[in-house]
Formats: structure tokens, C-alpha cells, sequence
């Protein structure tokens, strides 16, 4: 059988862009095997959330911070990177 | 007693893995890589970096439709989930009457948007429409293909024809559900209408509104077939929501790049407030 994902369109950068989210996603599970029970705690938000509904967090916020970035400022998006892993870890941390 | 713990059931979860895989990653992977390119045809790409994505944040057409998209919304829900509210808590209760209401009711939601669609140009219009040449014998100059505050009015109507009965039946899946103690217990307090309406039935009607909300937020944030069919997003662009914007500029115009990219712009507006309105659900029955 041949599988022919030329339609796909893959480019190099969209391929790093999805392993990242799979190797986080991965390194979710491993987080999970360790430490079972997701975390859940109550943050600044005043609502429980577990490790999962922080990713998730950071990765929706990361993408607006991305979409605002292109918008506001320009397409030179390596602060907007480095502002969106700042924001992450503030998720992480306080959320 | 201690829990069982068997990852095998991990495995019954495959099938829709699998499912969704082919549904929604893989078509929504194709996106994200079309965002990025440019194409001419003939599965032949180019690369084109963030620049659709600028192209789309600086666009006109883009916040205009994105506006009146937000406008649209608002209003169905300033209407629909009020009316559907009023219908519920009149709506019988007990006897012969229940069935045929629930049946009246259901009818609308069980037509296909496009039907509903034609049946509104139709019924809209000046020459054979019921609707539009009744209007116009009134005296009052109604022409949804030319005026575009007529457009918007016949959208919102077949829009509320079509959907309120939703609202309906959820809220009065909600009343019903209410044990008729809560009521003798109003009646011997001798608590007004009002009353039992604002500290019985609201606040036990309050879950299912919140998902009649949600439901009808996202449909009419995502709403195509209907307005499409009646006037095409026009007069002019006047009723051109996102997603007609999105198919005009992907199929019309055969720009997959600038189109994946609205689109991915448009699923993540949609993944935020699904995920706003799911937390205050889950957060709302937490506190309960």
C-alpha cells in the first residue's frame, strides 16, 4: 500500500510545530505516570485546575500571544515566543 | 475498598482515536500547514511564513465580518433566550396538550438548514412570498435582496423561527424536572409569580441555559447554510458572517492560504469561549 500525504502540503517548520505538541503531550503522559491525579488545585483564577487545563491554557494563550504579536508588532516572532514561555511558566506556576 | 486499576481500557478508547484522527487532526494538521504556503493548483506549494496571518490581522473584511458575526449573535440570544423562556413556563404541563407542543416545538429544529433557508428566500419575497408581498401591502417598503437592514431583519427572524424551540425544550426539560413540593411550598409562603419564576424556576432552569447559551452562541457564531441560501451575504456585504467570508475566499476565490489562516484565527476564537463557557458550567455545578 502506498500512503501518499503530498496533499498534506508538510513543510519542515509545520512538522517541528506538531512534534513539539506531541512531545509535550507525551511528556504530559510521563508527568502523569509519575505523579498520577493530573495535580488539581485551585490558582488565581479561583477555579480548579489540573496540569492538562494548564497546557491547555498556555497553548491557546501562546497562540493569541503569537496572533497579537503578528498584529500589533510585526512578524519577527521570537519575542512573542519567548514572551509566550514566560506566560506558560506563569500558568504553571500560578494558575 | 481499593480501586482497580487496568490500563487495557485505555484500548476501548482507540476506535474513536482513530476516528477523530481522520475527522478533525489530520483535516485541522492540513490547515496549519496550508496557513503557511501559497498554492496555484496542482498540489504545488510555496512557502509564504506568517504572511497570510498579517494579511488577515490588518484586513478590513476580516473584523467587519467578525463584527457583524459578534452583532448576529447577540442579538438571536437578546431574543431567543428570553421567548424561549416565556414559551416554556407556558407551555402545559400535564394532559393531551404536552405531546402536541413538544411536537410543534421539535418541528423547526428537524428541517435542514438549507430548506429553511429556501423556504425564507421564498417566503421573503415581494413577488410570491406571503411574507414579503404582505409586508409591502402594509405599506412598508420591505426588500430583503436590496436593503440591507431588511436582509438583517429576515436573517434574525428565520434564525429565531428556526432555533428558539431549541431554547424551548431545554428550558422546559428544566421545568419539569422541578419536584411540585418547591411549588406548594411558594403557594403556602403565598410568594408571588414573580417570585417563583426568579427564586424557583430561574435558578433551576439556570443549567440548562447556560448550555442553550452555549449551544446557540456557537451555532450562530458559526452560522453559513441559512443566511448563505436567503442572500448570498449580501446586499453588498452587508450579512456576510465569517464562515461565508471563509468559503467565499477559500472556494470562490481559491485562496487556501489566506483562508486556512482566517480559519485557524476563527478556531481558536471558537476553542476560547467554548472553553470560558465550559468552565463556567463545570464551575457553576462544582459550587453546586
Amino acid at each position: 500500500m502506498n500512503l501518499d500525504f503530498s496533499w498534506m502540503a508538510w513543510t519542515w517548520p509545520t512538522a517541528a510545530f506538531f512534534g513539539t505538541i506531541l512531545l509535550l503531550l507525551c511528556g504530559m503522559a510521563a508527568w502523569e505516570y509519575v505523579s498520577p491525579g493530573g495535580n488539581p488545585r485551585i490558582g488565581i483564577l479561583r477555579f480548579e485546575t489540573t496540569r492538562g487545563d494548564r497546557l491547555f491554557l498556555s497553548l491557546l494563550g501562546s497562540a493569541f500571544i503569537h496572533l497579537a504579536w503578528l498584529g500589533l508588532v510585526g512578524p519577527n516572532l521570537w519575542w512573542a515566543l519567548a514572551l509566550s514561555v514566560v506566560y506558560a511558566v506563569g500558568v504553571f506556576r500560578y494558575v | 475498598m481499593d480501586k482497580t486499576w487496568n490500563n487495557k481500557a485505555w484500548f476501548l478508547v482507540l476506535p474513536v482515536l482513530v476516528l477523530v484522527a481522520f475527522s478533525a487532526v489530520i483535516p485541522l494538521m492540513t490547515v496549519v500547514n496550508y496557513s503557511v504556503q501559497d498554492t496555484f493548483g496542482n498540489n504545488v506549494f510555496f512557502w509564504a511564513g506568517t504572511e497570510w496571518f498579517e494579511e488577515l490581522l490588518h484586513s478590513d473584511r476580516f473584523w467587519e465580518a467578525m463584527v457583524r458575526n459578534l452583532i448576529f449573535s447577540f442579538i438571536i440570544l437578546a431574543i431567543e433566550v428570553p421567548l424561549g423562556i416565556f414559551i416554556a413556563l407556558n407551555m402545559p404541563k400535564k394532559g393531551w396538550g404536552v405531546p402536541v407542543c413538544l411536537v410543534l416545538m421539535a418541528l423547526p429544529l428537524l428541517i435542514p438548514w438549507n430548506v429553511v433557508g429556501t423556504i425564507w428566500q421564498v417566503f421573503g419575497r415581494n413577488d410570491i412570498g406571503l411574507l414579503g408581498y404582505y409586508v409591502n401591502a402594509l405599506g412598508f417598503n420591505y426588500n430583503y435582496v436590496q436593503d440591507p437592514f431588511d436582509a438583517w431583519v429576515t436573517v434574525i427572524i428565520m434564525d429565531v423561527w428556526h432555533w428558539t424551540s431549541l431554547v424551548v425544550l431545554l428550558c422546559y426539560a428544566g421545568l419539569v424536572s422541578i419536584p411540585d413540593a418547591f411549588y406548594q411550598a411558594a403557594k403556602i409562603d403565598g410568594a408571588s409569580r414573580w417570585a417563583v419564576f426568579r427564586y424557583i424556576q430561574l435558578p433551576k432552569m439556570q443549567r440548562v441555559l447556560l448550555i442553550a447559551v452555549l449551544l446557540r452562541f456557537m451555532d450562530s457564531f458559526m452560522i453559513y447554510t441559512e443566511p448563505f441560501v436567503v442572500t448570498g451575504g449580501g446586499p453588498g456585504n452587508s450579512t456576510t458572517f465569517l464562515s461565508i467570508d471563509l468559503v467565499k475566499t477559500a472556494l470562490g476565490q481559491f485562496d487556501l492560504g489566506p483562508a486556512a489562516a482566517m480559519s485557524l484565527v476563527y478556531f481558536l476564537i471558537i476553542l476560547l469561549l467554548s472553553w470560558v463557557f465550559y468552565t463556567v458550567m463545570t464551575n457553576y455545578d462544582a459550587e453546586r
